[in-house]
């Protein structure tokens, strides 16, 4: 009896510690891109485009990555989710065999492990063979290749839970494979499909390497889709690489800026999901 | 000539063999109640009948199905206007994620009725001539109203119809499944367990629903409830490890089984 409550306690001790560490190591990034970047995060670094000499610490501010990084990461999000809607219900039974479904899903699951700098030099390479340059297309191009996988796998793990009774009286009613799975299976999933787009856009909005040659970086916001455009991740990177200290301050703001975005869209997401979920039966 | 007829009906989940050659009528606008030990084919042969097998994978049917002379495993059969004929209950109620106005109006809607084939369905139901109301949607509102009461549910939610379905009591839900399936106008009604997660006072419930609706409707109820079954069914197919071991009336099967291990479950030797 003895060793069994040991045991208890030991394994209750692990998970407490477990999770102490995870809290920490939020706390620990949280804070030192507080404490680092909010002295410099004015107004101005908000609202401006870098002005000359702002890399060496003169005037100027990151508008045109936090804008860029909002349109490549919505820009990709939207075409993602028109294309992994379909897809993630493709994968169910009524339309796919096991065999294809699980082909499919192997083959996602490695796109999903896959670099984004392996995408990066991918989306080049394409980029490179049609004679385009590095523009907003190209970099939500390639975004959306980097969440597709992310998303199409979440949503079909969601729309998998649906329970198998709930389509059968659907479909006991005399609705088509099409009817059931946009009137029901939609309806069941909403909640679980916000978050898939909320996982993905988190993985998009931070990823610097596949934007790299295919985005491009600019001080300017840009006016077309052909244009080069800039990106938060990009700004962070090429900002703490100059050994000015006021520099590398704006760095941190800057992560800090990305950092809240997340944090919004992950706030947002919740109350969405909330909402959706009144209807849903479990 | 029955509604629902079953000839050396056979199914097979892969090589498990889990009905032998089931030959039996149902009467119409009678209560069945298809009884027997867990396991002994009750589910599968209940949703042979509206083709619900067909969603598992790798299930083998010989044999005939017809409902209304078609047989409805005949290639060419149309299984959503075969399942239009046929209301489902499951053991569970899953209300569908939507209001319990839109839980209603699920079924007219996907079948695209019009305006006056809906107003003539609510005459048919009540069986006048009823007062459509012209505001917008007039006819939806008076059909959802009628099935909502015809299932007994109506007083108990006619103030929140917009609010989600999930929130009713699970006893409420299945009363709900019940006008659901009821507003698709079907013939029968397949009911698997249709009891066992509700409490003893939604039980009765919807037992009574099913008395009062079997004047219209054929119902067929599978159960492993044998007080149930003496409760409400007017006809009685017993069923033991895949194969059809007795049917007949009621009384008949109850009171004066002519198989050995019928008397055995009905006296509740074996279960």
């Amino acid at each position: 009896m003895r060793a069994r409550r040991i045991e208890e306690t030991i394994f209750k001790g692990l998970m407490l510690a477990s999770l102490v560490l995870v809290l920490i190591m939020l706390a620990g990034i949280i804070v030192i891109t507080v404490y680092k970047g909010a002295p410099a995060l004015t107004l101005s670094m908000l609202v401006e485009t870098p002005k000359g000499g702002y890399y060496l610490g003169k005037e100027g501010g990151i508008a045109n990555a936090i804008v860029g990084s909002l349109l490549l990461a919505l820009g990709a999000s939207f075409c993602s989710i028109l294309i992994a809607i379909p897809v993630a219900f493709g994968l169910q039974k009524e339309y796919t065999s096991w065999r294809y479904a699980g082909f499919t899903k192997l083959v996602l699951d490695v796109l999903w492990g896959t670099p984004s700098i392996v995408y990066g030099a991918f989306g080049f390479v394409v980029m490179v063979y049609f004679g385009l340059r590095a523009s907003l297309l190209g970099g939500i191009i390639v975004l959306t290749l980097l969440m597709l996988p992310i998303m199409v796998r979440s949503m079909e793990e969601i729309i998998r839970t649906i329970p198998l009774e709930l389509k059968e009286i659907s479909y006991a009613m005399g609705t088509t494979k099409i009817e059931t799975t946009l009137a029901v299976v939609l309806r069941q999933a909403l909640p679980g499909i916000v978050t898939a787009v909320l996982l993905a856009f988190g993985r998009g909005i931070g990823d610097a390497a596949s934007i790299l040659f295919t985005a491009g970086y600019t001080d300017f916001i840009p006016r077309s889709i052909f244009d080069p455009v800039a990106s938060l991740p990009l700004a962070v990177f090429f900002q703490i690489g100059t050994p000015i200290p006021e520099v590398q301050e704006r760095a941190y703001a800057s992560a800090l800026v990305l950092l809240l975005i997340v944090l919004c869209v992950s706030l947002i997401s919740r109350i969405l999901s909330h909402r959706f979920s009144k209807n849903i039966v479990r | 000539m029955p509604h629902i007829s079953l000839k050396n009906l056979s199914i097979a989940y892969g090589h498990h063999r889990v009905l032998q050659d089931v030959t039996v009528n149902i009467p119409d606008k009678q209560i069945t109640v298809i009884i027997g030990p867990s396991g002994c084919g009750k589910t599968t042969l209940l949703k042979s009948l509206n083709r619900l097998l067909d969603l598992n994978e790798d299930v083998k049917v010989t044999g005939d199905v017809l409902i209304d002379g078609v047989n409805t495993y005949d290639g060419n059969a149309d299984i959503l206007a075969l399942r239009k004929k046929m209301g489902f209950l499951s053991q569970r109620p899953y209300p569908l994620p939507m209001s319990i106005y839109e839980n209603i109006a699920f079924g007219p809607k996907v079948h695209r009725m019009s305006k006056d084939r809906i107003v003539q369905q609510i005459n048919d139901l009540e069986g006048r001539m009823v007062q459509v109301p012209s505001k917008k949607n007039g006819q939806m509102d008076i059909l959802v109203e009628s099935y909502l009461r015809l299932a007994g549910l109506w007083e108990e939610v006619k103030d929140r119809l917009h609010t989600p379905a999930s929130r009713l009591s699970i006893g409420q839900q299945q009363r709900l499944a019940l006008a659901r399936a009821l507003a698709v106008e079907p013939e029968a009604i397949l009911a698997d367990e249709p009891t066992s997660a509700l409490d003893p006072l939604s039980a009765q419930l919807i037992e009574k629903q099913f008395k009062s609706l079997k004047k219209n409707y054929t119902i067929v109820v599978v159960t492993h409830i044998l007080r149930q079954a003496r409760r409400i069914a007017d006809y009685v197919i017993f069923l033991y490890l895949g194969e059809l071991v007795e049917h007949g009336p009621a009384e008949k099967v109850f009171d004066n089984p002519s198989d050995e291990r019928t008397r055995a479950y009905v006296s509740g030797e074996i279960s």
